[in-house]
Protein backbone atom coordinates (compact mmCIF):
# COMPACT_ATOMS: atom_id res chain seq x y z
CA UNK A 1 0.00 0.00 0.00
CA UNK A 2 1.44 3.01 -1.30
CA UNK A 3 -0.66 5.70 0.69
CA UNK A 4 0.16 4.25 3.95
CA UNK A 5 4.14 5.64 3.24
CA UNK A 6 6.13 8.88 3.26
CA UNK A 7 8.85 9.64 1.34
CA UNK A 8 11.38 10.66 4.04
CA UNK A 9 14.56 12.73 3.02
CA UNK A 10 16.92 13.73 5.74
CA UNK A 11 20.42 15.81 4.49
CA UNK A 12 23.22 17.93 6.47
CA UNK A 13 24.99 20.33 4.14
CA UNK A 14 27.62 17.38 3.70
CA UNK A 15 25.53 14.64 2.25
CA UNK A 16 22.09 12.77 1.79
CA UNK A 17 21.82 10.91 5.04
CA UNK A 18 18.27 9.53 4.87
CA UNK A 19 16.06 8.72 1.30
CA UNK A 20 13.33 5.84 2.11
CA UNK A 21 10.12 5.32 2.21
CA UNK A 22 8.53 5.37 5.87
CA UNK A 23 5.70 4.69 7.74
CA UNK A 24 6.33 7.25 10.29
CA UNK A 25 8.69 9.82 11.13
CA UNK A 26 9.08 11.74 14.67
CA UNK A 27 11.28 14.79 14.99
CA UNK A 28 12.05 17.85 17.47
CA UNK A 29 10.41 20.86 16.14
CA UNK A 30 10.12 24.42 17.64
CA UNK A 31 7.50 23.39 19.56
CA UNK A 32 8.88 20.14 21.09
CA UNK A 33 8.12 16.55 19.07
CA UNK A 34 5.77 16.17 16.16
CA UNK A 35 4.76 12.69 14.38
CA UNK A 36 4.27 12.77 10.41
CA UNK A 37 1.96 10.13 9.09
CA UNK A 38 0.51 9.93 5.63
CA UNK A 39 -1.44 12.74 5.16
CA UNK A 40 0.05 15.65 7.31
CA UNK A 41 -1.55 19.44 6.94
CA UNK A 42 1.66 21.08 4.89
CA UNK A 43 3.86 21.74 8.06
CA UNK A 44 7.15 24.29 8.11
CA UNK A 45 9.06 24.40 11.65
CA UNK A 46 12.56 25.07 12.68
CA UNK A 47 14.24 22.16 14.20
CA UNK A 48 15.23 21.25 17.74
CA UNK A 49 18.47 19.57 19.07
CA UNK A 50 17.24 16.05 19.69
CA UNK A 51 16.43 13.01 18.59
CA UNK A 52 14.91 12.18 15.03
CA UNK A 53 13.05 8.67 15.02
CA UNK A 54 11.91 6.67 11.69
CA UNK A 55 10.06 3.65 11.48
CA UNK A 56 9.99 1.01 8.22
CA UNK A 57 7.54 -1.54 9.07
CA UNK A 58 8.38 -2.59 12.65
CA UNK A 59 12.33 -1.63 12.25
CA UNK A 60 12.88 1.93 13.89
CA UNK A 61 16.14 4.27 13.61
CA UNK A 62 17.50 7.04 14.68
CA UNK A 63 19.16 9.84 14.77
CA UNK A 64 20.92 12.49 16.42
CA UNK A 65 20.31 16.09 14.89
CA UNK A 66 21.11 19.64 15.71
CA UNK A 67 19.91 23.16 13.96
CA UNK A 68 17.84 23.39 10.58
CA UNK A 69 14.15 22.94 9.55
CA UNK A 70 11.73 20.19 9.25
CA UNK A 71 9.05 20.15 6.39
CA UNK A 72 6.12 18.03 5.85
CA UNK A 73 4.56 18.45 2.14
CA UNK A 74 2.11 16.01 0.54
CA UNK A 75 3.72 12.63 1.25
CA UNK A 76 7.03 14.28 1.63
CA UNK A 77 8.73 14.58 4.75
CA UNK A 78 12.26 16.29 4.28
CA UNK A 79 14.64 17.01 7.40
CA UNK A 80 17.78 19.66 6.45
CA UNK A 81 20.08 19.48 9.76
CA UNK A 82 23.36 21.06 10.62
CA UNK A 83 24.22 18.14 11.84
CA UNK A 84 22.71 14.39 12.23
CA UNK A 85 24.43 11.17 13.32
CA UNK A 86 23.61 7.56 13.45
CA UNK A 87 24.14 5.98 16.90
CA UNK A 88 26.84 3.92 15.45
CA UNK A 89 28.64 7.03 14.30
CA UNK A 90 28.25 8.99 18.03
CA UNK A 91 31.33 9.28 19.98
CA UNK A 92 29.77 8.72 23.48
CA UNK A 93 32.71 10.07 25.75
CA UNK A 94 32.92 12.83 23.80
CA UNK A 95 29.63 13.58 23.94
CA UNK A 96 29.56 12.82 27.73
CA UNK A 97 32.19 15.32 28.28
CA UNK A 98 30.29 18.05 26.12
CA UNK A 99 27.34 18.21 28.53
CA UNK A 100 29.49 18.11 31.69
CA UNK A 101 31.36 21.22 30.52
CA UNK A 102 28.04 22.60 29.34
CA UNK A 103 26.48 21.95 32.55
CA UNK A 104 29.44 23.24 34.12
CA UNK A 105 28.79 26.45 31.94
CA UNK A 106 25.34 26.63 32.78
CA UNK A 107 26.19 26.46 36.38
CA UNK A 108 26.64 30.28 36.15
CA UNK A 109 30.50 30.72 36.08
CA UNK A 110 29.55 32.64 32.95
CA UNK A 111 26.73 35.21 33.52
CA UNK A 112 27.03 36.47 29.74
CA UNK A 113 23.97 36.36 28.06
CA UNK A 114 25.21 34.61 24.61
CA UNK A 115 27.65 32.32 26.98
CA UNK A 116 24.26 31.52 28.48
CA UNK A 117 22.66 30.56 25.34
CA UNK A 118 25.46 29.12 23.97
CA UNK A 119 26.25 26.91 26.80
CA UNK A 120 22.41 25.73 26.64
CA UNK A 121 22.48 25.19 22.67
CA UNK A 122 26.03 22.50 23.39
CA UNK A 123 24.03 20.56 26.85
CA UNK A 124 20.94 19.85 24.20
CA UNK A 125 23.20 18.81 21.53
CA UNK A 126 25.18 16.54 23.54
CA UNK A 127 21.79 15.32 25.41
CA UNK A 128 20.47 14.29 22.01
CA UNK A 129 23.39 12.64 21.04
CA UNK A 130 23.50 10.78 24.12
CA UNK A 131 19.93 9.93 24.17
CA UNK A 132 20.06 8.82 20.53
CA UNK A 133 23.46 6.98 21.31
CA UNK A 134 22.15 5.01 23.74
CA UNK A 135 19.54 3.50 21.09
CA UNK A 136 22.53 1.10 19.95
CA UNK A 137 23.38 0.29 16.38
CA UNK A 138 20.34 0.74 13.93
CA UNK A 139 19.00 -2.41 12.25
CA UNK B 1 80.25 22.18 -25.39
CA UNK B 2 78.44 20.12 -22.39
CA UNK B 3 80.63 17.32 -20.78
CA UNK B 4 78.89 13.76 -21.21
CA UNK B 5 79.05 14.21 -17.61
CA UNK B 6 77.22 17.12 -17.11
CA UNK B 7 74.66 16.40 -19.64
CA UNK B 8 73.93 12.79 -17.15
CA UNK B 9 73.50 14.99 -14.46
CA UNK B 10 70.95 17.06 -16.25
CA UNK B 11 69.24 14.21 -17.19
CA UNK B 12 69.11 12.41 -13.73
CA UNK B 13 68.03 16.03 -12.46
CA UNK B 14 64.97 16.65 -15.04
CA UNK B 15 63.98 12.33 -13.98
CA UNK B 16 63.69 13.13 -10.28
CA UNK B 17 61.67 16.71 -11.21
CA UNK B 18 59.60 14.15 -13.35
CA UNK B 19 58.96 11.88 -10.54
CA UNK B 20 58.02 14.56 -8.44
CA UNK B 21 55.49 16.27 -10.58
CA UNK B 22 54.10 12.77 -12.04
CA UNK B 23 53.38 12.14 -7.77
CA UNK B 24 51.53 15.27 -7.68
CA UNK B 25 49.58 15.00 -10.55
CA UNK B 26 48.39 11.52 -8.97
CA UNK B 27 47.41 12.65 -6.05
CA UNK B 28 45.86 15.71 -7.39
CA UNK B 29 43.75 13.56 -9.40
CA UNK B 30 42.69 11.55 -6.29
CA UNK B 31 41.70 14.39 -4.76
CA UNK B 32 39.92 15.90 -7.05
CA UNK B 33 37.49 12.77 -7.39
CA UNK B 34 37.11 13.18 -3.84
CA UNK B 35 36.12 17.39 -4.31
CA UNK B 36 33.94 16.23 -7.41
CA UNK B 37 31.91 13.83 -4.94
CA UNK B 38 31.73 16.69 -2.03
CA UNK B 39 29.70 18.73 -4.57
CA UNK B 40 27.55 16.14 -5.67
CA UNK B 41 26.98 15.08 -1.91
CA UNK B 42 26.16 18.54 -0.66
CA UNK B 43 23.63 19.02 -3.36
CA UNK B 44 20.18 18.16 -2.00
CA UNK B 45 20.54 20.03 0.91
CA UNK B 46 21.10 23.11 -1.06
CA UNK B 47 18.63 22.59 -3.44
CA UNK B 48 16.07 22.15 -0.79
CA UNK B 49 17.36 25.02 1.06
CA UNK B 50 17.00 27.13 -1.68
CA UNK B 51 13.49 25.55 -3.05
CA UNK B 52 12.22 26.82 1.12
CA UNK B 53 14.04 29.94 0.59
CA UNK B 54 12.21 30.49 -2.67
CA UNK B 55 8.56 29.44 -1.11
CA UNK B 56 9.21 31.92 2.17
CA UNK B 57 10.41 34.77 0.18
CA UNK B 58 7.14 34.66 -1.64
CA UNK B 59 4.93 34.91 1.27
CA UNK B 60 6.60 37.70 3.03
CA UNK B 61 7.72 41.00 2.10
CA UNK B 62 11.07 41.54 0.77
CA UNK B 63 12.60 44.05 3.32
CA UNK B 64 10.99 41.58 6.06
CA UNK B 65 14.40 40.70 6.61
CA UNK B 66 17.62 42.74 6.96
CA UNK B 67 19.60 39.99 4.70
CA UNK B 68 17.16 40.48 1.78
CA UNK B 69 17.23 44.24 1.86
CA UNK B 70 18.39 46.33 -0.48
CA UNK B 71 20.36 49.44 0.70
CA UNK B 72 21.31 52.66 -1.16
CA UNK B 73 25.18 53.52 -0.54
CA UNK B 74 27.00 51.17 -2.80
CA UNK B 75 29.99 49.91 -0.30
CA UNK B 76 31.46 47.12 -1.82
CA UNK B 77 33.00 43.82 -0.09
CA UNK B 78 34.64 41.66 -2.48
CA UNK B 79 35.79 38.56 -1.58
CA UNK B 80 38.82 36.69 -3.11
CA UNK B 81 39.37 33.30 -3.08
CA UNK B 82 42.39 31.54 -4.22
CA UNK B 83 44.05 28.86 -3.25
CA UNK B 84 46.92 28.22 -0.37
CA UNK B 85 49.44 26.44 -2.91
CA UNK B 86 51.31 27.22 -6.03
CA UNK B 87 52.13 24.62 -8.67
CA UNK B 88 48.66 25.15 -10.25
CA UNK B 89 49.30 26.83 -13.69
CA UNK B 90 47.24 29.88 -13.90
CA UNK B 91 44.96 29.10 -11.44
CA UNK B 92 45.57 31.78 -8.80
CA UNK B 93 46.58 34.15 -11.28
CA UNK B 94 43.48 34.18 -12.89
CA UNK B 95 41.40 34.49 -9.74
CA UNK B 96 43.75 37.40 -8.51
CA UNK B 97 43.37 39.37 -12.27
CA UNK B 98 39.64 38.96 -12.01
CA UNK B 99 38.96 40.38 -8.79
CA UNK B 100 41.67 43.12 -9.70
CA UNK B 101 39.75 44.50 -12.52
CA UNK B 102 36.58 44.16 -10.18
CA UNK B 103 38.74 45.75 -7.18
CA UNK B 104 39.47 48.80 -10.10
CA UNK B 105 35.39 49.06 -10.64
CA UNK B 106 34.35 49.41 -7.34
CA UNK B 107 37.34 51.82 -5.94
CA UNK B 108 35.28 55.21 -5.72
CA UNK B 109 32.89 52.94 -3.57
CA UNK B 110 34.38 52.48 -0.15
CA UNK B 111 35.30 48.99 -0.63
CA UNK B 112 37.17 46.55 1.50
CA UNK B 113 38.39 43.12 0.66
CA UNK B 114 38.33 39.58 2.34
CA UNK B 115 40.96 37.28 1.18
CA UNK B 116 40.45 33.60 1.29
CA UNK B 117 43.78 31.53 1.09
CA UNK B 118 47.43 32.01 1.07
CA UNK B 119 48.18 33.38 -2.73
CA UNK B 120 45.48 35.83 -2.44
CA UNK B 121 46.61 36.71 1.13
CA UNK B 122 50.24 37.83 -0.15
CA UNK B 123 48.90 39.34 -2.97
CA UNK B 124 46.84 41.62 -1.37
CA UNK B 125 48.87 41.91 2.03
CA UNK B 126 50.97 45.20 0.22
CA UNK B 127 48.71 46.86 -1.50
CA UNK B 128 46.28 50.13 -1.25
CA UNK B 129 43.31 48.20 -0.12
CA UNK B 130 41.90 47.46 2.89
CA UNK B 131 42.03 43.92 3.87
CA UNK B 132 38.84 43.28 6.26
CA UNK B 133 40.00 39.78 7.22
CA UNK B 134 41.07 36.54 6.16
CA UNK B 135 41.21 33.02 6.22
CA UNK B 136 43.70 30.68 5.56
CA UNK B 137 45.73 27.27 5.42
CA UNK B 138 42.35 25.44 5.44
CA UNK B 139 41.65 24.18 2.48
CA UNK B 140 43.47 20.58 2.73
CA UNK B 141 40.87 19.90 5.70
CA UNK B 142 37.59 22.13 4.21
CA UNK B 143 34.53 21.36 5.99
CA UNK B 144 31.54 23.10 6.57
CA UNK B 145 32.42 24.81 9.80
CA UNK B 146 34.55 27.10 7.94
CA UNK B 147 32.11 28.16 5.42
CA UNK B 148 30.18 28.66 8.37
CA UNK B 149 32.88 31.39 9.75
CA UNK B 150 33.39 32.67 6.83
CA UNK B 151 29.29 33.20 6.34
CA UNK B 152 29.34 34.67 9.87
CA UNK B 153 32.25 37.31 9.31
CA UNK B 154 30.80 38.73 5.60
CA UNK B 155 26.99 38.68 7.32
CA UNK B 156 28.11 40.66 10.16
CA UNK B 157 29.80 42.95 7.83
CA UNK B 158 26.25 43.66 5.78
CA UNK B 159 24.53 43.85 8.83
CA UNK B 160 26.71 46.08 10.44
CA UNK B 161 26.40 48.12 7.51
CA UNK B 162 30.20 48.04 6.80
CA UNK B 163 29.15 46.76 3.44
CA UNK B 164 25.95 47.44 1.13
CA UNK B 165 26.92 44.42 -1.12
CA UNK B 166 29.13 41.39 -0.91
CA UNK B 167 30.66 39.40 -3.74
CA UNK B 168 32.35 36.04 -4.16
CA UNK B 169 35.20 36.13 -7.09
CA UNK B 170 36.43 32.43 -7.15
CA UNK B 171 37.15 30.15 -9.82
CA UNK B 172 34.65 27.77 -10.83
CA UNK B 173 35.11 24.05 -11.46
CA UNK B 174 33.70 23.50 -15.42
CA UNK B 175 35.74 20.54 -15.81
CA UNK B 176 38.89 18.78 -15.03
CA UNK B 177 40.67 20.76 -17.62
CA UNK B 178 38.71 24.18 -17.46
CA UNK B 179 38.42 26.32 -14.89
CA UNK B 180 36.37 29.88 -14.91
CA UNK B 181 36.75 32.86 -12.84
CA UNK B 182 33.28 34.02 -11.47
CA UNK B 183 31.79 36.50 -9.56
CA UNK B 184 29.03 35.88 -7.71
CA UNK B 185 26.67 38.60 -5.85
CA UNK B 186 26.23 37.15 -2.03
CA UNK B 187 24.69 39.45 -0.23
CA UNK B 188 21.49 40.97 -0.08
CA UNK B 189 20.09 37.71 -0.52
CA UNK B 190 18.42 37.70 -3.90
CA UNK B 191 16.19 34.30 -3.64
CA UNK B 192 16.27 32.57 -6.63
CA UNK B 193 12.81 32.01 -8.56
CA UNK B 194 10.94 28.92 -8.37
CA UNK B 195 10.65 26.75 -11.36
CA UNK B 196 7.34 27.15 -12.97
CA UNK B 197 5.92 23.55 -11.78
CA UNK B 198 7.11 24.23 -8.53
CA UNK B 199 3.84 24.16 -5.63
CA UNK B 200 3.44 27.58 -4.05
CA UNK B 201 2.79 25.61 -0.61
CA UNK B 202 0.68 27.31 2.34
CA UNK B 203 2.50 25.75 5.27
CA UNK B 204 1.83 25.72 9.07
CA UNK B 205 4.68 27.51 10.38
CA UNK B 206 6.17 26.88 13.53
CA UNK B 207 6.66 29.62 15.47
CA UNK B 208 6.42 31.69 12.07
CA UNK B 209 7.21 32.17 8.70
CA UNK B 210 9.23 35.08 9.42
CA UNK B 211 11.36 33.03 12.22
CA UNK B 212 12.11 30.54 10.10
CA UNK B 213 13.38 33.23 7.16
CA UNK B 214 15.32 34.50 10.04
CA UNK B 215 17.02 31.74 10.77
CA UNK B 216 17.34 30.30 7.35
CA UNK B 217 18.78 33.26 5.35
CA UNK B 218 22.15 33.07 7.39
CA UNK B 219 21.98 29.35 6.29
CA UNK B 220 21.39 29.84 3.14
CA UNK B 221 24.53 32.19 2.72
CA UNK B 222 26.51 29.56 4.57
CA UNK B 223 25.51 27.29 1.83
CA UNK B 224 26.80 29.78 -1.19
CA UNK B 225 30.02 30.36 0.88
CA UNK B 226 30.51 26.69 1.26
CA UNK B 227 29.70 26.03 -2.59
CA UNK B 228 31.84 28.36 -3.62
CA UNK B 229 34.61 27.02 -1.01
CA UNK B 230 34.53 23.59 -2.69
CA UNK B 231 34.07 24.76 -6.16
CA UNK B 232 37.29 26.60 -5.61
CA UNK B 233 39.17 23.57 -4.52
CA UNK B 234 37.88 21.13 -7.19
CA UNK B 235 39.11 23.98 -9.67
CA UNK B 236 42.34 23.82 -7.65
CA UNK B 237 42.82 20.22 -7.79
CA UNK B 238 41.77 20.27 -11.68
CA UNK B 239 44.51 23.01 -12.24
CA UNK B 240 47.01 21.25 -10.64
CA UNK B 241 46.40 18.40 -12.29
CA UNK B 242 46.46 19.93 -15.33
CA UNK B 243 50.03 21.62 -14.95
CA UNK B 244 51.79 18.57 -13.30
CA UNK B 245 50.31 16.58 -16.89
CA UNK B 246 52.03 19.81 -18.76
CA UNK B 247 54.89 19.30 -16.64
CA UNK B 248 55.71 15.89 -16.95
CA UNK B 249 55.26 15.44 -20.46
CA UNK B 250 57.85 18.87 -20.99
CA UNK B 251 60.34 16.62 -18.46
CA UNK B 252 60.21 13.44 -21.21
CA UNK B 253 60.66 16.01 -24.29
CA UNK B 254 63.41 17.51 -22.33
CA UNK B 255 64.98 13.84 -21.57
CA UNK B 256 64.30 12.54 -25.06
CA UNK B 257 66.43 15.87 -26.09
CA UNK B 258 69.25 15.57 -23.66
CA UNK B 259 69.44 11.89 -24.60
CA UNK B 260 70.32 13.15 -28.32
CA UNK B 261 72.47 15.46 -27.07
CA UNK B 262 74.19 12.80 -25.56
CA UNK B 263 74.43 10.33 -27.87
CA UNK B 264 75.64 13.06 -29.89
CA UNK B 265 78.45 13.75 -27.76
CA UNK B 266 79.43 10.55 -27.13
CA UNK B 267 79.54 9.47 -30.70
CA UNK B 268 81.91 12.70 -31.27
CA UNK B 269 84.50 11.60 -28.14
CA UNK B 270 84.98 8.28 -30.08
CA UNK B 271 85.18 9.50 -33.36
CA UNK B 272 87.83 11.89 -31.71
CA UNK B 273 89.28 9.24 -29.95
CA UNK B 274 89.09 6.62 -33.40
CA UNK B 275 90.83 9.82 -35.07
CA UNK B 276 93.41 9.89 -32.30
CA UNK B 277 94.34 5.92 -32.42
CA UNK B 278 94.33 6.40 -36.20
CA UNK B 279 96.54 9.17 -36.57
CA UNK B 280 99.05 8.16 -33.76
CA UNK B 281 99.10 4.94 -35.65
CA UNK B 282 100.11 6.77 -38.92
CA UNK B 283 102.53 8.38 -37.26
CA UNK B 284 103.92 5.55 -35.49
CA UNK B 285 104.24 4.04 -38.75
CA UNK B 286 105.70 6.96 -40.85
CA UNK B 287 108.52 7.47 -37.94
CA UNK B 288 109.35 3.40 -38.18
CA UNK B 289 109.46 3.83 -41.94
CA UNK B 290 112.14 6.45 -41.61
Amino acid sequence: MAESRVRFELATPSRLVVAEDVEEVVAPGFQGYFGVLPGHVPFLTSLQSGEVAYRIGRAERYLAVSGGFAEVQGDRVTILAEHAERPEEIDRERAERARQRAERRLQGKTPEEIDYTRALAAFSRALARLQVAGRGPSH
Amino acid sequence: MATLRDIRRRIRAVQSTQKITRAMKLVAAAKLRRAQERILEARPYAHKMSDLLGNLALRTAPDRHPLLARREGGRRQIVIITADKGLCGAFNANAIRRSLEFIRQSEELGLTLVVVGRKGRDHYRRRPWTVKSEMLGFFDRLAYSHAAELARRLVESYLTEEADEIYLVYNEFRSVAVQRVVRVPLLPITPAALPADAAVVDYLYEPSADAILADLLPRHVTVQVYRALMESLAAEYGARMTAMEAATKNASEMIDLLAIQYNKARQERITKELLDIVGGAEALRQSVEA
